[in-house]
């Protein structure tokens, strides 16, 4: 039964799916729904590095802020004509060394998380807005071409999203590392006492959660062609919540990418996409979300309240 | 020699849980260690599992000097640890759980990934040798407490470990799981395995131990060998050693009449069965109980802290429908936890402010309005020089710079301050100095002189005998004994929440 909460989000996708085409036609077709996986990949990229760092019981809000910087750095340097590989390489070392910052405060100084990331989540959009003085930063088509180009017939923004995904479920289900994810999500002190390396998994699990989010980003600038000053705002809450939706638990320890996390992401762009279908008020968007992320967190408090108090048994 | 451990102290702040011992164990024997709680066999446990590093003294393992400073040292030397609370993360699987320090891996097409086949076969192995008949998948949570405990036990096999040191393992078994797990024992010493065996059970130990150690107050008092043929009377000496001397302040005054505190057939499940006792004003009613017999679970439960299934309390002949904290505090009853760190104090705040939290609504008219602080301090002022802290300022000093007995009279000056007429107060001296002791004592019988009444929760049986009328003693969530001032006997009420089948 302890996937009963993955069951409930696919679902309520199913759900989602089945009432928008019923009210629009339109809304059932294969273009359609390769349009959903391709807007929605660069959440669900960055939700599959958040999922890491929700396992091991932490959060992190700076990855919109991370999306952001990298981004406008990057796009500096490729307008003012560095090397464009370099450029896509700068954007994933900038993530890289957002999540060691993280990790490190983290990890050594024993700050929460919340109030780490929220420290980075300001000053990496703060140095981003410096840098591109608060200006949209357009980049050059080479990068749109990077974005509507095909591997192996499939398009680029949903072969990343399944690499991504696949490579991220077997280290998460068929590694020692991904055990021990979990171990360090269930309890940091039992994970001290059994000696496994906290500090590695710690700072593992927010350096590919600042990866993800630099690489989430990119593939969602190769579809814009543009950075403007609010991107990547709000991607943290929509990340979270997509791993959240996706049966990942807050309380640490429980949760995955494959189903989870990808059904997560996907249910909020499904929604996106019809409410926009049905050409529903743009106000309704946050309100439709707000209520499907309540249902399914109220049944993740409740299933976790359950478990804890099952949990004390007389030793 | 196999360990030998010279001259091992260990302090935690002020307090030495471990004062020079000196050990020395054959390989291939059993060492049963026995202790009363508190008494540092888990510290000493700790050390050798690399928990916990010794403040002095030396460890020569296997005729190599022996320094662990993490888990993993001790793993990698061969030494094994069955913990009491068992270290098994709930929401992996049995296979997981078993392969966390070490999976084994193959290569597939040049990477490296876990072999599920072969930590399988490997389970399977080590479940049947503690005799657990179950699906290696399936999640540790979702074991029953027997189940768990024998996984705990298959974990510290699957290291293959030349020293194992089982923390009472038995505790959630039925007999039959028992008596398998002592054949076990038997086994792996026949293959050379060193076993240092730690329990309340006299009888077990005496049964296992080809050498039995007993701790008191940090101090190893004395060591047998099978030889000697012990018995059970004259471990428990040992366990309580020298005899009570006149170190409590004597109180003037006897238990009234009437009844003010009472519980019938408190009920949480797992925790707590049928408890029903009543308590006198200017009673000081003791409770003692070994670790896990529910003693502060259900100090905590009556006080609304953690939910009950079931029972009644009352209070002053009235039902009490909704025991939360909030009540309790209008009701004048209150609760210092154990844990001073985490329920009792604001670390960084200073005197004033901590001792002030709870009379807060006494000295405002309602939530709102502003604090009589002129009063206020006044009457802190007086609680401080009554339970003799020793600080140096009251406003600019933070808390966490007294020593553990000097907070622990700041957290009793805060409930004092709110002038309570039950004190229910758990371990109202751990961890603290003699002289800061006999303060407490002495402050907690003029309040009882006052009018006020006590439910004190201790591992101590002396500082029971010496403050209270009357003892209950606890095991498995039940009380199982009450003692009346005049029958106080140590070895009575340690036998009583001991699990001997004497």
């Amino acid at each position: 039964m302890k996937n009963i909460h993955q069951y409930i989000t696919i679902i309520m996708l199913l759900v989602i799916t089945a009432a928008f085409s019923l009210i629009t036609p339109q809304f059932f077709s294969f273009q359609n729904f390769t349009n959903i996986l391709i807007q929605g990949s660069s959440l669900a990229i960055v939700a599959t590095g958040m999922t890491f760092v929700i396992i091991t019981r932490g959060i992190d809000l700076s990855v919109g802020s991370t999306m952001f910087l990298a981004g406008v750095i990057s796009g500096k340097m490729v307008v003012a004509d560095t090397n464009l590989w370099l450029a896509c390489l700068l954007i994933l070392l900038i993530g890289i060394l957002f999540g060691y910052i993280n990790a490190s405060l983290i990890y050594r100084f024993k700050v929460v998380p919340f109030i780490v990331t929220l420290a980075t989540f300001y000053m990496g959009r703060g140095l981003g807005l410096f840098i591109s003085e608060t200006r949209a930063v357009n980049l050059p088509d080479v990068f749109l071409s990077i974005g509507t180009s095909r591997i192996l017939g499939i398009p680029f923004p949903i072969a990343i999203l399944f690499f991504v995904v696949l490579i991220a479920h077997l280290v998460l289900t068929q590694t020692a590392y991904g055990t021990r994810v979990y171990a360090v999500g269930n309890s940091v002190e039992k994970a001290r006492k059994a000696g496994l390396p906290i500090r590695q998994v710690v700072l593992s699990a927010y350096i590919i959660c600042g990866f993800l989010a630099a690489l989430g980003g990119f593939v969602a600038i190769a579809q814009l062609g543009a950075i403007s000053p609010s991107f990547g705002m709000n991607s943290e809450l929509m990340a979270i919540s997509a791993v959240v939706l996706g049966g990942t638990s807050l309380y640490g320890g429980q949760g995955n990418v494959f189903p989870g996390t990808l059904v997560g992401a996907l249910t909020i762009q499904t929604l996106q996409n019809g409410l926009v279908m049905i050409n529903a008020n743009p106000y309704v968007y946050p309100i439709v979300t707000g209520l499907v992320i309540f249902t399914i967190v109220l049944m993740d408090s409740l299933k976790h309240r359950k478990n804890t108090r099952s949990l004390q048994t007389f030793p | 020699m196999f360990l030998e451990i010279q001259r091992v102290t260990k302090n935690f702040g002020d307090v030495s849980v471990l004062k020079d011992i000196n050990l020395a164990l054959k390989k291939g024997t059993i060492l049963g260690l026995v202790g009363e709680n508190g008494a540092g066999k888990s510290t000493l446990m700790n050390i050798l599992g690399g928990i916990h590093q010794p403040s002095s003294g030396k460890i020569i393992f296997e005729d190599k000097s022996f320094t662990p400073t993490s888990p993993s040292d001790s793993l990698r030397a061969g030494i094994s640890l069955v913990h009491q609370e068992l270290n098994l993360f709930y929401n992996l699987s049995i296979n997981e759980n078993l392969h966390i320090t070490g999976f084994p891996h193959k290569k597939v097409g040049g990477l490296s990934i876990l072999d599920q086949k072969t930590a399988r076969i490997k389970t399977e192995r080590l479940l049947s040798a503690v005799g657990l008949d179950i699906d290696p998948t399936a999640i540790v949570g979702d074991l029953s407490s027997a189940q768990k405990q024998l996984v705990e036990i298959a974990k510290a096999l699957s290291t293959s470990p030349r020293l194992i040191i089982f923390d009472e393992p038995k505790t959630s078994l039925t007999k039959y799981e028992a008596d398998n797990l002592f054949r076990l024992i038997q086994e792996l010493k026949s293959q050379q395995t060193t076993i240092i065996y730690i329990s309340h059970n006299l009888d077990d130990v005496i049964q296992l131990g080809d050498q039995i150690s007993v701790l008191r107050d940090g101090v190893l008092v004395n060591t047998y060998n099978r030889e000697d043929k012990i018995g059970t009377s004259q471990l428990i000496n040992d366990m309580i050693g020298r005899e009570l001397n006149h170190f409590y302040p004597i109180r003037n005054t006897k238990p009234e009449e009437e009844t003010i505190f009472q519980t019938n057939g408190i009920y949480a499940k797992g925790l707590l069965n049928d408890i029903t006792f009543e308590l006198k004003k200017k009673e000081v009613l003791g409770l003692y109980g070994l670790v896990g017999a529910g003693r502060s679970e259900m100090v905590r439960a009556l006080y609304g802290l953690d939910a009950l299934d079931g029972g009644s309390i009352s209070w002053k002949n009235e039902e009490v429908l909704h025991p939360t904290p909030a009540n309790w505090v209008r009701k004048k009853v209150a609760l210092l936890t154990e844990d001073r760190g985490e329920d009792g104090l604001l670390p960084d705040d200073t005197m004033e402010k901590n001792i002030a939290l709870a009379s807060l609504p006494t000295y405002s008219k309602n939530p709102g309005s502003i604090v009589n602080w002129r009063e206020l301090k006044k009457n802190i002022l007086k609680t401080v020089q009554a339970t003799k802290i020793k600080y140096h300022s009251l406003t600019d000093q933070s808390v966490k710079l007294l020593s553990g007995g000097n907070q622990q009279k700041v957290i009793l000056s805060k409930w004092l301050l709110t002038e309570p007429e039950l004190l229910i107060i758990d371990e109202p001296t751990r961890g603290i100095d003699i002289g800061a002791k006999y303060d407490i004592y002495d402050l907690i019988n003029k309040l009882v002189e006052n009018g006020m009444s006590v439910l004190m929760v201790s591992s101590e049986i002396e500082e029971l005998i010496g403050m209270c009328d009357r003892i209950l003693v606890m095991k498995q969530g039940t009380i199982s004994n009450e003692f009346k001032k005049q029958d106080f006997n140590r070895s009575a009420i340690l036998e009583a929440a001991l699990h001997t089948s004497e």
